[in-house]
């Protein structure tokens, strides 16, 4: 019983992270149909500028704490401005072009930003600080969930509760899901859409930052592919649920989360990946739309 | 108040509009008819900012606006009720009329106006907290208008509001059409196939056939214009 939960909360742990980075590629997709394949080195870029943050803070003697926050935050800030960047420079431009061009473009600018990564960094796996203190009361538990995992369970969830809150309540929210649903009506009632686009890109890239420091920090080491791997599993997430619902993103992510969970301590660590793409043929298969998706228009 | 000179609009290599020259004058209605692909959603589009023209100009209380964008333009006072309503169909009523004030920011004028939409439309009133998408077509047309009239256009553009609608109803929607226009002092631009009803409500009339305005007059001339009587009123 004990490893089962072991199990189901690695699941959790994962699950969440899953549904952190799906909700970027979602949330674009509900806006402007397009998967943005870069989204995965966004992640990448958050963790690589916030290994570097947390450097130079330690050499400054700061304490964990304000390491994690800080780091974090110089992460979020940084991946933003990139997801902003990319929009403007890869996409943008190719916004009335045939589907196809921009997808081509999106895939280039992943290419672009591995290698950038790796030119910039090394080839090497770089060893990541374990930025989460671990707390007292997580002792007794601490052989099946770690204080770094309770840590990315209630970021993840406190990061998701107040996306739902801004995307339900605030205008801007309002503006995005009225985007998602029908940009000409949108850009007709006086929606500024290139701004609710660039909106997107910068929430989208600041929740991957957010999931690249907590990974990061949970595995101990990272390079310039994380983010490629991170980045198909979140978008088999995004499918999983149905591409363009975000409550779907993160119902897909856990499921995910657990199926690889449970595969690798039931079956064999070889058969993670195995399982996840299974499931993702299986769902395609069945319910190509995706769990939670339906026609089109039911997207954000 | 509104001015369309020479106005060129393209989708890639297809002309739609070939020279169109149309006058709004500040208070009035003016209907544009014509049949199917003549070219008068494309007319409205242009005018939104949505398919801007190739070439000519649009004029609005005297400033240039065919290269502005959709937002600036809802924001200097014109607002669409686009063909096929495009309610917003996962946003409730609440919401899409929200929606429609998207770009003002006075709380209570907005409050005022929902409180008058509803007057106008009572039935709107039940189904606030309904999805857009759930609502009848009639309901759907009811609640286009009324977030058009969010903004507080002081130029309506209407786009085939009769279309797919019980004479009932479309009588309904015309009586508060006119209505807007002598209590609100709205200038109202209405696009229909019906031509008879449209020529009822308006004060002048514009006919458009292959892009092109190849007729524009009082509302009751073209009423008993011949050809008018002949290609549109199935007289
Ligand atoms: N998105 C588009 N791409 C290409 N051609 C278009 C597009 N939209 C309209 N057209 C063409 O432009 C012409 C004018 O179309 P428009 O929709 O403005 O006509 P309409 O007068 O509104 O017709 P209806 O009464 O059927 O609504 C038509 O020939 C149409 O085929
Ligand atoms: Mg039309």
């Amino acid at each position: 019983m004990e490893y089962f939960i072991q199990l189901f909360l690695g699941g959790l742990t994962r699950g969440s992270i899953y549904a952190l980075i799906a909700l970027g590629y979602t949330m674009v997709y509900g806006i402007i149909e397009l998967i943005n394949f870069a989204h995965g080195e966004i992640y990448t870029i958050g963790a690589f500028t916030a290994l570097i943050t947390a450097s130079v803070l330690t050499l400054y003697g700061f304490n964990e704490i304000s390491i994690l926050i800080l780091a974090s935050l110089v992460a979020v800030i940084y991946s933003s401005a990139y997801g902003f960047t990319i929009e403007k420079i890869a996409y943008k431009p190719l916004r009335h072009a045939p589907r196809l061009s921009p997808l081509i473009s999106a895939i280039g600018m992943s290419v672009f930003l591995q290698n950038y990564v790796l030119l910039a960094q090394t080839s090497d796996f770089l060893p990541f600080p374990g930025l989460v203190p671990e707390f007292q009361f997580m002792k007794k538990y601490e052989h099946i969930f770690s204080s770094t995992e309770l840590m990315i369970f209630l970021t993840t969830s406190v990061v998701m509760i107040i996306l739902t809150l801004v995307i339900k309540f605030t205008k801007i929210g309002k503006a995005m899901r009225a985007t998602a649903q029908d940009r000409k009506m949108a850009m007709l009632v006086g929606v500024d859409v290139n701004r609710i686009v660039s909106i997107t890109f910068i929430i989208g890239s600041a929740l991957a930052a957010i999931g690249g420091v907590l990974i990061a920090s949970h595995i101990g080491q990272i390079n310039f592919y994380i983010g490629f791997i991170a980045g198909i599993k979140a978008f088999t997430a995004a499918v999983l649920g149905g591409i363009g619902s975000i409550p779907g993103a993160v119902l897909g992510g856990f499921i995910l989360g657990w199926t690889e969970s449970f595969a690798t301590g039931y079956v064999s660590s070889d058969y993670e990946d195995v399982f996840a793409f299974a499931l993702l043929v299986l769902i395609l298969i069945f319910r190509p739309a995706g769990i939670l998706g339906k026609s089109k228009a039911q997207k954000v | 108040m509104l001015k369309l000179v020479n106005v060129k609009t393209f989708y890639g290599n297809i002309q739609a509009l070939k020279g169109v020259n149309i006058e709004v004058r500040e208070g009035e209605i003016i209907t544009l008819i014509g049949s199917n692909g003549a070219g008068k959603t494309t007319t409205l589009m242009s005018i939104s900012g949505i398919t801007p023209p190739g070439s000519g100009e649009i004029l609005f209380m005297d400033q240039p606006i065919h290269n502005v964008s959709p937002d600036k333009i809802v924001s200097l006072g014109i607002s669409q009720v686009p063909e096929g309503r495009h309610i917003f169909p996962q946003l409730t009523v609440m919401e899409n009329l929200h929606m429609g004030a998207f770009l003002r920011t006075d709380k209570d004028g907005i409050a005022d106006d929902i409180e008058y939409v509803f007057g106008l439309f009572p039935i709107l009133t039940e189904r606030r907290n309904q999805a857009g998408g759930t609502l009848s077509g009639g309901e759907q047309q009811m609640l286009a208008i009324s977030r058009a009239l969010m903004a507080r256009p002081r130029l309506l553009l209407l786009d085939e509001p009769s279309l797919g609608l019980a004479p009932k109803i479309v009588r309904q929607i015309f009586d508060i059409i006119r209505k807007i226009n002598s209590e609100q002092k709205t200038t109202i631009f209405l696009v229909e196939q019906n031509a008879n009803l449209a020529l009822q409500v308006a004060n002048r009339g514009y006919v458009m056939e292959n892009g092109r305005i190849v007729l524009e007059d009082y509302a009751d001339r073209l009423l008993s214009n011949e050809a008018v009587k002949k290609a549109y009123l199935g007289l």
